[in-house]
């Protein structure tokens, strides 16, 4: 089969591989239909994730065909069309009995290399690094789906495969971002990144009620479509983000800030070259610009949620305005089993049309082309589909 | 807890009497092995060697002919440090619950004598200690989850003959009886005396709180009489650290919570020659 291999740095090209096979009784084996490149997908394609390997199959947000289950696999058969989870999670152990999917005990077979980084270690992910499992990702013809009685849902005939893949990853991110929020009616929600998770944080926090949500971009294809929700936006580029966002609130701050940035942020403040000379000496490895913004901007007692990725190390991050103004963080990788059914719903209401995020499409082949393109936005570019 | 008298702490047999024997200091035993518990030294190597020669140095001038008092002094602390040295163990360490000895076990595993390696993790199961022990009981399973064991037969009267080998490796194979069995509390066995291996093992197995399942500590020590056979068992281990008891626990959690162990090996990967476009 084909599929998308990294190779290092800026360098990922579809390679012919052996197709998958069955290896345990709860897999599955899938038949993608439609699979996308996600924004984290470029912190592994810009080189700030260890442990990747050359010849990795990439890709975490995917949906397909069932080919055949393992001998465990009871709720699924060959033909069922399927949207995976892009965290693995076996459903049983302590996190997942309490719907902490993504910090599952059991899924992730390097599970000693990752706690020896950060203490314990959490669920694997499809294509993101052997700390996280090493497993083959989605970005490829077929796909090995492990625990796949409690992962895949299957998509009612109703939805097209553009309306069902989001639920893979980022609307559930989105709206656990927004969910973290705590939203009560009133509220205002500033949103920092208005790339494909920032689209869903947006929309999640205002079907959750927020009063008003302002975005925060330089992007104008990606303010535009910000705006097209119906929200204010800001213009980092041409702003002062934190003074902006205090007036637009007459005076008090939004009440939750989502940082969709994550660890790559773009920033021409004295912090932002600060945190470039650093990652680029390698004596820091995440640049938290929207982050403290983030901080900063946000009223007293509110919430930052933080969706976007962080994979090691921040400096000068301002925790005494943190703690001065009693904020609360709420972070991690999304627990998508505990949101794919109720949003699939939602969908189904026509509440949301997820299809709204995709600006480009090109077939699997063209991989390489289409991360140079989202990785540099060219063409307004907000989220690629890749067809195998 | 600590008082409690079921804690399978406290059941712990030590498997080896005999090499407990050879220690003369061995009466507190309070930081004990399974296998030899050896006298409480907290003093490095190095650190017993310079004890040694600075204290008959200071010994050597304190109980020299002109015996003024603050000489006397010096020979006494001369023969502590050298008493101190001699015996490995430290008063002042022991005080504040620190060492210099504690990061030189990997070198035992090459050195003559008394090699041993000793491992231990602990991990919390959600399921109860009767089905934890049930699943551990049945050695045969042992190859499951337990590194380089490829397999366990189980003869009668708690005796087991293991068969061993790093991949790539030699075969070893030596048999083992289990010393106490106390179900849903603890297991604790070792190979057979005149074994090529020596090893030990225990597993404990305590409820957790709340409705968190079982907490798991699993204790395994290689030991060898002699230089050939540390060598051997270095062979088949490796390193203390390259033998990752807490990926047997962690495999042994995976089996019993979600039926079988997460793995990637055997699935496909790219190859730069294979890659259609550049």
């Amino acid at each position: 089969m084909k599929a998308n291999c990294w190779f290092g740095k800026h360098d990922v090209r579809v390679c012919e591989v052996p197709d998958p096979q069955l290896l345990n009784p709860r897999d599955a084996i899938v038949r993608v239909s439609l699979t996308a490149i996600c924004g984290s997908d470029l912190h592994l394609y810009d080189g700030h994730v260890p442990t990747m390997q050359e010849g990795d199959i990439l890709g975490h947000e995917f949906m397909g065909e069932v080919v055949s289950v393992g001998s465990a696999v009871e709720n699924l058969k060959a033909g069922d069309r399927v949207v995976v989870p892009f965290a693995i999670s076996c459903g049983r152990c302590f996190y997942c009995q309490r719907g902490l999917w993504s910090l599952c005990d059991n899924s992730n077979p390097n599970a000693g290399l990752a706690a020896s980084v950060n203490g314990f270690s959490c669920a694997g992910l499809f294509g993101y690094s052997h700390m996280m499992g090493g497993y083959a990702g989605g970005q490829a013809e077929m796909v090995r789906v492990p625990f796949a009685d409690v992962g895949p849902v299957k998509v009612p005939d109703g939805l097209a495969d553009d309306q069902a893949l989001f639920l893979s990853d980022i609307f559930p991110t989105g709206y656990m971002a927004a969910e973290n929020c705590g939203i009560h009616p009133g509220d205002v929600v500033a949103v920092w990144g208005c790339g494909p998770v920032g689209q869903f944080a947006i929309r999640s926090a205002l079907l959750l009620g927020a009063e008003r949500v302002i975005a925060v971009d330089r992007e104008s294809a990606r303010l535009a479509m910000a705006g097209r929700a119906g929200v204010d936006v800001i213009d980092f580029s041409v702003e002062h983000v934190t003074d902006r966002l205090t007036e637009m609130t007459g005076g008090r701050g939004p009440d939750a800030c989502i940082d969709c940035v994550g660890l790559e942020a773009y920033g021409r403040s004295p912090d932002a070259v600060y945190d470039r000379a650093k990652t680029t000496l390698m004596l820091a490895s995440d640049r938290p610009t929207a982050l403290r913004q983030a901080v900063k901007a946000c009223r007293k007692g509110g919430v930052v949620s933080i969706p976007g990725v962080y994979g090691g190390f921040v400096d000068k991050l301002p925790l005494g305005a943190a703690f001065a103004k009693g904020l609360t963080f709420k972070m991690g990788q999304t627990h998508v089993h505990r949101y794919l059914r109720p949003l699939m719903q939602l969908v189904q209401e026509g509440k949301i049309d997820p299809s709204f995020v995709i600006t480009h499409r090109l077939p699997l082949e063209f991989a390489a082309e289409a991360y140079d393109l989202f990785k540099h936005k060219r063409d307004g570019c907000v989220k690629v589909v890749l067809t195998p | 807890m600590t008082s409690n008298e079921d804690a399978p702490d406290a059941a712990i047999a030590d498997p080896f009497p005999e090499d407990a024997a050879d220690d003369a200091d061995a009466a507190d035993g309070t930081d004990a092995g399974l296998l030899h518990p050896g006298p409480d030294v907290n003093v490095g190597h190095f650190e017993r060697a310079a004890s040694i020669t600075l204290g008959a140095a200071l010994l050597a001038l304190g109980f020299s002919r002109r015996r003024a008092p603050a000489r006397l002094v010096l020979g006494l602390v001369g023969g502590y440090l050298a008493w101190r040295g001699a015996s490995g163990h430290c008063a002042l360490y022991d005080a504040l619950d620190t060492g210099s000895a504690e990061d030189e076990e990997d070198e035992r595993l090459d050195a003559g004598g008394h090699d041993d390696v000793s491992m231990e993790a602990a991990a919390t199961i959600a399921r109860s200690p009767d089905e934890v022990y049930a699943f551990v009981r049945r050695l045969a399973e042992a190859p499951r989850y337990m590194a380089f064991v490829e397999s366990v037969e189980e003869g009668e009267g708690g005796r087991s003959r293991w068969r061993a080998r790093r991949p790539g490796g030699e075969l070893f194979e030596w048999d083992a009886e289990i010393l106490e069995d106390v179900p849903g509390r603890l297991l604790v066995w070792r190979s057979e005396p005149g074994s090529l291996v020596h090893h030990a093992g225990a597993l404990r197995l305590q409820p957790a709180p709340g409705d968190r399942g079982t907490e798991v500590r699993l204790d395994l020590e290689f030991a060898t009489p002699g230089a050939p056979l540390a060598r051997a068992v270095a062979r088949l281990l490796g390193s203390a650290e390259d033998y990752a008891v807490d990926e047997d626990l962690r495999r042994l959690k995976q089996i019993l919570e979600a039926g079988e162990t997460a793995t990637t090996r055997g699935q496909p990967q790219g190859r730069l020659e294979a890659a259609s476009r550049t």
